[in-house]
């Protein structure tokens, strides 16, 4: 391609210079885009080193414990991750376990029940709704759910008075808590799964699903025998995109998850996010304080689990896919 | 077709059915949770808009405020940030499409940079907190907008990448076989083929970091008035709602609601603007 | 192999036209950096921390930017963090509602002065309860946030609202998620009131039960949006949010509403003159309508600051806001301080380095 490069000595014909200046050209476009692929890399690496660093004070005061002690205690320093991880495990999956199958129902519906005309409108609908930032459903969740799960609590509660543990249970629930930030979730990652979901089963070659079709099988034979295991893989890698926007979330959960940062087995009371759990006190962390280190190993930990989850969906999805 | 009239068949049809009805009903049940979303945002932020939000600043309860200051520090935070991420995700994204395809240094970029689009975006904040405000001692909008830069640039490697690599290899050879440079092919070539979905892209990176607010929670704080100096904390769109949604009074919370319904209009024009941009093309 | 076809081709409109963008962007972001570094000097100043006093911050500091060069940015992110903020050095003015101990004040090369004074009420959100309605004690507060009483048609709660018609719903308090001096003003009543406050008092304790709102607006909010909680407020926050308050019991065995008078008579009883370090103690006094919880709160900035033009715009907005600020607190349910008050904190703003 550049083989006119080796003749730069005959730099003084006139048909030469424009050929070094490219060459001159071609070195400087090629470095360029080298070092922006490098500066990306220096982020990351900074990222790293920046949680790393400054998390090291809390692993010597507490060790690899951290991770599993259920205690974050400002007032006398003591300071463990698991109720946050607890926490933020807890609400990503359980939105996983109601957006998943609702997104399979919705793109089963729209790929294959809708009539054609209104497929394209209605798919658009819900890729615009994916885009929608997340502080809008941290509102929707104060201000429409947390109240609506407080009252149906109550309800529900005065429905089973007779029965003293199931009535303890429901009287001790509270209208924001780990599972209406679950539940918070997932509305907000459902039009995204849906969205990816929708492509991929519309990616099903039409020829497949036509044989099929022919052998005399049903609409959801088809899907479930052909155009599911078809896009399996995919799908898998679309459900952990969706793991992964949860697990980091911080405006939608902050609004609704009642942010104690205390140990309680029951999802319908209080909890915190790591993500929550930052954006509420790293403010007050001054520098230098076991405190604010605590809260970088918080965001460690946080990164560590994104990275794991996108390991697997790399994993698992081995050629490269939205 | 016999089968169609046995009773396994009429079983089978049965179950589809059935299927058929459960996903109706799913699709009628986040159909209806969305509605509710946008319904409350429609309801309570349509009533709350006025003139007054784009010409008045924030002010105290009780004073007309407007969310004017809110709006132009997000816009130059937003404009900074993708000014800084616009070069740096395209030039990395080429490199990673044109240059890096069988070099390890590509495919360690290219796993970094998908590690940064998954990495949570508070995470970033805490970053550049520590990058910028800890060491220049305050809280400034320049912060802000590298927070949001951060969060940019790999959505914008990733969809550039992709768009390159959907450009015909004949279309390369071509240019190349009349003697072309390879950074006269890629600019002239590639990225002109590729341009409207790499403008899709942009589109798409400013849609979601115009949207962000936990990484501007440590970076620019927040700023009650006028302020356009890089310098300064400086208010933003998100952060004023987030601030004034959980506030007691009922002008503020008002106030929120009209941010709201400003911010989503503005993503989802931005994304409707993106899908045209594809569109067109195809 | 000439490559002169290609070599020699000119740019295309369209991709000159993206060039012209991308350089466009660049320059003006360059542009609008150097802009900024002149009017830095238009000593706008930022102060943060504190959440009581924030509302009254804001509106001094919308009047006060009617008659002076600079704009006061104040952001509530709660005392804790304000603390932490101005020893950090990232804004110009701390603001705490739970004072600095004097050493270490010396320590981190602070000056303290107290700004205004408020009350602190207690707030619920019953149904069926009007506001001013419902009586507490010291005591029963404290088994409310501990845990102990779990309904609110508890015998305690009925044996000091005689006659009125409680049901059996749960009690969710609602407290402070973040670092905050307003905690620390509640909890240092309770273990002064209450014999049975096993949390001990600061700016963050360990509630055993119940939901974090961050700052005193989150609280409110909370309280609002849930049945059932009970929460702790700057008086402001809950009479502008039409919120239940509860009359509470004071030392005097009298139960008071909130309000600017009650507010007064505790303050009143405070010999300023003879404060410590310009901290006075105004929880839990006697007196017939004197209210328990009463407290200043406080300006915390830099002894040697290193933006000076922000630092002298912020003690001349303090020293305006004495001046004609009394009004606008008093609207707002907050009482100016007193001048021997006024005084105090003057003498340690004249000890900022200017």
């Amino acid at each position: 391609m550049n083989g006119s490069i080796n003749t730069p000595a005959a730099g003084k014909t006139p048909a030469a210079a424009p050929v070094r200046k490219s060459a001159a050209a071609e070195a400087f476009f090629r470095a360029t885009v080298i070092l922006s692929g490098v500066i990306v890399l220096l982020l990351l690496g900074a990222i790293i080193i920046m949680l790393a660093l400054g998390s090291a004070p809390t692993f010597e005061a507490f060790g690899i414990g951290f991770f599993a002690s259920f205690v974050w205690n400002s007032v006398d320093e003591i300071y463990g991750a698991g109720i946050m991880i607890w926490g933020t495990l807890v609400t990503s999956l359980l939105a996983l376990l109601l957006a998943v199958p609702l997104a399979t129902g919705c793109a089963y519906f729209l790929t294959e029940l809708l009539p054609a005309t209104l497929r394209k409108p209605i798919g658009t609908v819900i890729s615009l709704l994916a885009a929608v930032p997340s502080i809008i459903y941290g509102m929707w969740g104060f201000f429409v759910l947390a109240p609506l799960l407080s009252a149906t609590w109550l309800w529900l509660a005065d429905r089973f008075e007779a029965q003293p543990p199931v009535y303890e249970f429901l009287i001790s629930a509270s209208g924001t808590s780990i599972f209406t930030a679950g539940l918070v979730l997932a509305v907000m990652i459902l039009p995204l799964i849906t969205a990816m979901f929708v492509e991929i089963l519309g990616a099903t070659p039409v020829v497949l699903k036509e044989s099929v079709y022919g052998l005399g099988a049903t609409r959801w034979e088809v899907v479930r025998e052909v155009a599911i295991p078809y896009g399996r893989r995919a799908m898998v890698g679309a459900i952990m995109l969706g793991l992964g926007r949860a697990l980091g979330e911080t405006m939608a959960v902050t609004f609704v998850i009642g942010n104690a940062t205390r140990w309680s087995p029951s999802i319908l009371s209080q909890g915190s996010t790591i993500a929550s759990t930052i954006a509420n006190e790293f403010a007050e962390a001054g520098f230098g304080t076991l405190k604010l280190s605590a809260l970088l190993a918080l965001g460690l930990t946080l990164f560590i689990i994104s990275f794991g989850v996108l390991a697997g969906a790399r994993a698992l999805v081995a050629p490269r896919k939205y | 077709m016999a089968i169609s009239t046995s009773p396994i068949a009429a079983r089978r049809k049965l179950k589809s059915r059935f299927v058929a009805g459960l996903c109706f009903a799913a699709a009628a049940l986040a159909l209806a949770v969305l509605f509710s979303i946008l319904w409350t945002l429609v309801s309570r932020g349509l009533p709350a808009l006025s003139l007054r939000l784009f010409t008045t600043e924030t002010l105290p309860t009780g004073e007309n405020g407007g969310l004017a200051n809110a709006i132009v520090g997000s816009l130059i935070q937003v404009g900074i940030g993708m000014a800084i991420a616009t070069p740096i995700g395209v030039l990395a994204g080429t490199y990673l499409a044109e240059y890096a395809q069988k070099s390890r240094l590509g495919a360690v970029t290219r796993f970094v940079s998908d590690i940064l689009l998954s990495a949570p975006s508070i995470l970033v904040g805490l970053f550049v907190y520590e990058l910028m405000v800890a060491t220049t001692k305050t809280y400034s909008a320049i912060a802000g907008a590298v927070a949001l830069a951060v969060i940019a640039i790999p959505i914008i490697i990733r969809t550039t990448e992709d768009m390159l690599s959907l450009v015909p290899v004949p279309l390369r050879e071509a240019a190349a076989a009349l003697g072309a440079p390879k950074w006269k092919v890629t600019t002239l070539i590639a990225w002109r083929a590729a341009g409207a979905g790499m403008v899709t892209g942009l589109l798409l990176a400013l849609a979601r970091v115009a949207g962000e607010t936990a990484p501007l929670l440590f970076t620019s704080l927040g700023n009650l008035n006028w302020s356009t100096s890089l310098a300064e904390p400086i208010a933003s769109l998100p952060l004023t709602i987030y601030q004034f949604a959980s506030s007691p009074y009922e002008d503020l919370v008002e106030l929120a609601w009209a941010g709201a319904l400003l911010i989503t209009v503005g993503v989802l024009a931005i994304n409707i603007v993106a899908q045209l941009v594809v569109g067109r093309k195809r | 192999m000439g490559g002169m076809g290609i070599n020699g081709a000119r740019l295309q409109p369209a991709h000159a036209a993206i060039v012209a963008i991308l350089a466009g962007t660049l320059v003006l972001a360059g542009c609008s950096t150097e802009k900024s570094d002149a009017p830095a000097a238009n000593s706008d100043f930022t102060g943060a921390g504190a959440t009581f006093p924030a509302p009254i911050y804001a509106k001094w500091g919308s009047a006060y930017k009617k008659v002076a060069a600079g704009a006061l940015n104040y952001q509530a992110i709660g005392s804790g963090a304000g603390i932490a903020q101005i020893k950090a050095r990232t804004v110009d003015f701390g603001a705490t509602d739970d004072p600095m101990k004097p050493e270490a004040l010396q320590a981190d090369g602070l000056v303290q002065f107290p700004a205004v004074i408020g009350g602190l009420v207690v707030i619920v959100n019953v149904p069926g309860l009007q506001n001013g309605q419902l009586k507490l004690t010291a005591p029963v507060v404290a088994d409310l946030f501990e845990g102990r009483i779990t309904r609110w048609n508890d015998a305690a709660i009925a044996a000091l609202n005689p006659g009125m018609e409680l049901r059996p719903i749960p009690v969710t308090p609602v407290y402070r998620s973040d670092s905050s001096g307003t905690t620390a003003v509640f909890t240092k009543y309770l273990a002064k009131a209450a014999p049975n406050w096993t949390l001990g008092a600061g700016k963050t304790v360990s509630w055993p039960v119940g939901t974090g709102g961050k700052g005193n607006d989150g609280v409110a909010g909370n309280v609002k949006n849930g049945l059932g909680t009970i929460g702790y407020v700057e008086y402001n926050y809950a009479s502008a949010n039409r919120l239940n308050m509860a009359k509470l019991r004071n030392a005097s065995g009298q139960f008071v509403l909130p309000s600017a008078a009650s507010f007064t008579a505790a303050a009143s009883q405070v010999v300023w003159a003879a404060a410590p370090g310009a901290v006075a103690d105004m929880l839990d006094l006697g007196g017939v309508e004197t209210w328990p919880i009463v407290s200043a709160t406080y300006i915390l900035m830099p002894l040697r600051p290193s933006r000076i033009e922000q630092t002298r715009q912020a003690i001349a907005f303090f020293r305006w806001s004495y001046e004609n600020g009394d009004a606008a607190a008093r609207e707002l349910g907050y009482l100016p301080l007193p001048e021997a008050a006024e005084l105090r904190a003057i003498g340690e703003m004249m000890r900022v380095a200017k």
